[in-house]
């Protein structure tokens, strides 16, 4: 194999030997690239975060290879965003093939969404997004990672936790006030609280071979629904960066596992798709069975399950990862803002009912190409081979045809922190939405609307040619009176005396958002909608909105 | 469920209607006759463009058969 990942000596903390019990407020389990994210997010804000894992090495191979345009906005707040960019592969140009038809069924450009400021998707092994996101985490002295320390019991009280850890020397015991399971597909965190893990799993595998070519080839998602090199069958073939390339055969039920991942094995069907003259090395062999499943709750009591050990998907439409970013997103501000004592009761279960709305949509979309790809019964594969057969040649029939609708961020339309809309509206970005982005000029630099959201509140007022009236700016002041973090942000061609200003230059802001002069948006620190008031909102209408978001205010009866 | 699927005849030949669609199954397999049938019914739905009425149409062809043919699904 071309890639050996990273080891790290296991670590034995002083503890083991002394007995000591150290008191942490935050453990986090498992160093896949959820738990460090949901790390580097807590310990960006200044918490005490320790990471536990029961291994010594980064990904054992490509894994997770998709990133969305969402996560990367995630890992730019975060600081990794930039190498992610750099090394990932960005791509545009997806085919879509059926049966032996050397032509696509139909092709399509993903070209990123013109003027913001991340692609629709990049294509990178998850070691680098483990690499870059250890490289911010080594920055920080309040975040302290162990390798090697597998958690093996949780005592899970209302008023924190105890862990027992062990290691190659021996065990200790740990006190958190909250532990954050991100310890993956099998998850020990939730077995060892005996937590329902229900849903479906697929009958079916996939061939996953991660091959490195020696020659070029053009950079596109192809995809085959039953092409004469797996009869019957479905392929799917990605780009990633060092000319490696990931092909996923399906492969059916009856098989032998340990047979089909033979090298022997797989290359019979490369050299069936490329031709028998193509050279190429192994970089990663694996089969996998996938489940759509979901944990009971994702919070409980001091517990909280984060990517996935709280939800899993099949891959078709890259939603594994990418969910558990926005986990990680949705969950670092609430509980950073419980820790410091500024949450209401509802802030946490708010993490809970978001995110487990959003593992239900994704579990929806993701069953669907399912369906789709591997249909069970007569019916549906008539269907799917009618819409297939009719997308070469007529265009409505191709949105039909679902080789994985790529993740999307899920909106969250009936939260509890949504402040609802008092006026009406035909555009813009609704409450319980994340934000849109646009090109802005600030301090006379070019620049990106969303660099200016995130970490806290974030009031963004649209100013007339005059700037923002004088009573408006009181409003704006008393808002800014508050132990919560909280900004304004003004959006004027003329730098404001007081606030951040940022001009929106090609006037792709007030369109995205709806906004006219006097229009105003509250941004939660995750850079979600809480509410949003096309004119006269005051500081009564912020500040009610701001509790509302904190989980301080009960919904509405 | 909404009530907007319209139940009133709109030709005025039916017959004529009603013979196209026959002569499109014209000299094909009973595999090819299917597809067709697929193939129209998509993009029929795709022309109306209202999930809701297509939602109504589905209920209505599919409770009048189970209730034709409830023996059969028992």
């Amino acid at each position: 194999m071309v890639y050996v990942p990273p080891s790290f000596e296991p670590t034995v903390p002083d503890a083991v030997a002394s007995g000591q019990v150290d008191k942490v407020p935050v453990i986090v389990v498992g160093a896949g690239p959820i738990g460090l994210s949901m790390a580097l997010d807590l310990g960006l804000r200044g918490h005490n975060v320790l990471v536990l894992d029961k291994g010594t090495q980064l990904s054992d191979g490509s894994r997770a290879i998709c990133y969305a345009k969402r996560p990367l906005e995630i890992m730019d707040r975060l600081g990794f965003a930039a190498p992610m960019l750099e090394k990932g592969v960005s791509w545009n140009i997806g085919r879509v093939f059926f049966k032996d038809t050397p032509d696509p069924v139909y092709s399509f450009d993903l070209l990123p969404v013109k003027d913001q400021k991340f692609p629709g998707m990049i294509n990178i092994q998850q070691y680098y997004n483990e690499e870059f996101n250890i490289a911010e985490l080594e920055k920080l002295d309040n975040v302290e990672l162990r390798w090697g320390n597998a958690v093996t019991n949780v005592d899970n009280r209302d008023d924190g936790v105890t862990a027992t850890v062990e290691t190659d020397a021996g065990t200790y015991t740990l006190e958190a006030d909250w532990l954050i399971a991100c310890d993956g597909a099998h998850s020990p965190v939730r077995k060892m609280l005996e937590m329902g893990f229900e849903g479906e799993t697929f009958r079916d595998n996939f061939l996953i071979a991660d091959v490195k070519f020696k020659h070029e080839r053009p950079t596109e998602r192809h995809f085959w629904f039953d092409p004469p090199f797996n009869p019957g069958q479905s392929v799917l073939l990605h780009k990633q960066p060092d000319d490696v390339w990931r092909i996923d055969f399906q492969v059916g039920w009856d098989i032998d596992r340990e047979e089909i991942v033979k090298p022997e094995n797989v290359t019979p069907r490369i050299q069936a798709m490329f031709g028998d003259d193509i050279e190429f090395e192994y970089e990663w062999i694996s089969v996998y069975t996938f489940n759509c499943r979901q944990v009971e709750h994702m919070l409980n009591g001091r517990v909280v399950f984060a990517g996935d050990s709280a939800h899993l998907v099949s891959p078709f439409g890259a939603r594994g990862a990418n969910t558990g970013f926005q986990d990680v997103d949705n969950l670092g501000w609430k509980l950073d803002l419980v820790i410091k004592g500024l949450a209401g009761d509802g802030l946490m279960k708010s993490y809970d009912d978001e995110r487990s709305h959003a593992a239900r949509i994704n579990i929806l979309n993701s069953t669907r190409s399912t369906d789709f790809i591997t249909p069970k019964s007569k019916v549906s594969s008539l269907f799917r081979d009618a819409v297939l057969e009719l997308a070469h040649d007529v265009e409505c029939a191709r949105g039909f045809v679902n080789s994985g609708r790529l993740s999307m961020p899920v909106p969250y339309p009936d939260s509890a922190l949504n402040t609802p809309d008092r006026d009406d509206w035909t555009g813009g970005v609704c409450p319980g939405t994340n934000s849109v982005d646009a090109p802005v000029i600030h301090d006379g630099a070019e620049g990106w609307f969303i660099d200016h959201l995130g970490w806290s509140f974030t009031v963004v007022v649209f100013a007339d040619e005059d700037g923002i009236s004088p009573e408006m700016r009181k409003h704006l002041q008393a808002f800014l009176q508050s132990d919560v973090a909280s900004k304004v942000l003004v959006i004027s061609d003329q730098q404001d005396p007081e606030f951040e200003t940022l001009s929106d230059c090609k006037g792709l802001l007030a369109e995205r958002l709806g906004a006219v002069a006097g229009t105003a948006y509250l941004f939660r620190p995750d850079q979600y909608v809480a509410g949003r008031w096309q004119q006269a909102v005051s500081a009564r209408d912020l500040i009610a909105a701001r509790d509302r978001a904190l989980g301080i205010v009960e919904e509405a009866a | 469920m909404t009530d907007r699927l319209k139940k009133q005849a709109s030709f005025d030949s039916p017959d004529d209607v009603y013979q196209l669609i026959i002569d499109m199954h014209k000299g094909l397999s009973d595999e090819e006759s299917q597809l067709v049938n697929a193939k129209m019914i998509v993009l029929l739905a795709n022309h109306i463009g209202d999930a809701a009425i297509i939602a109504e149409a589905a209920q209505l062809a599919r409770d009048n058969t189970l209730s034709r043919h409830a023996k059969e699904t028992v």
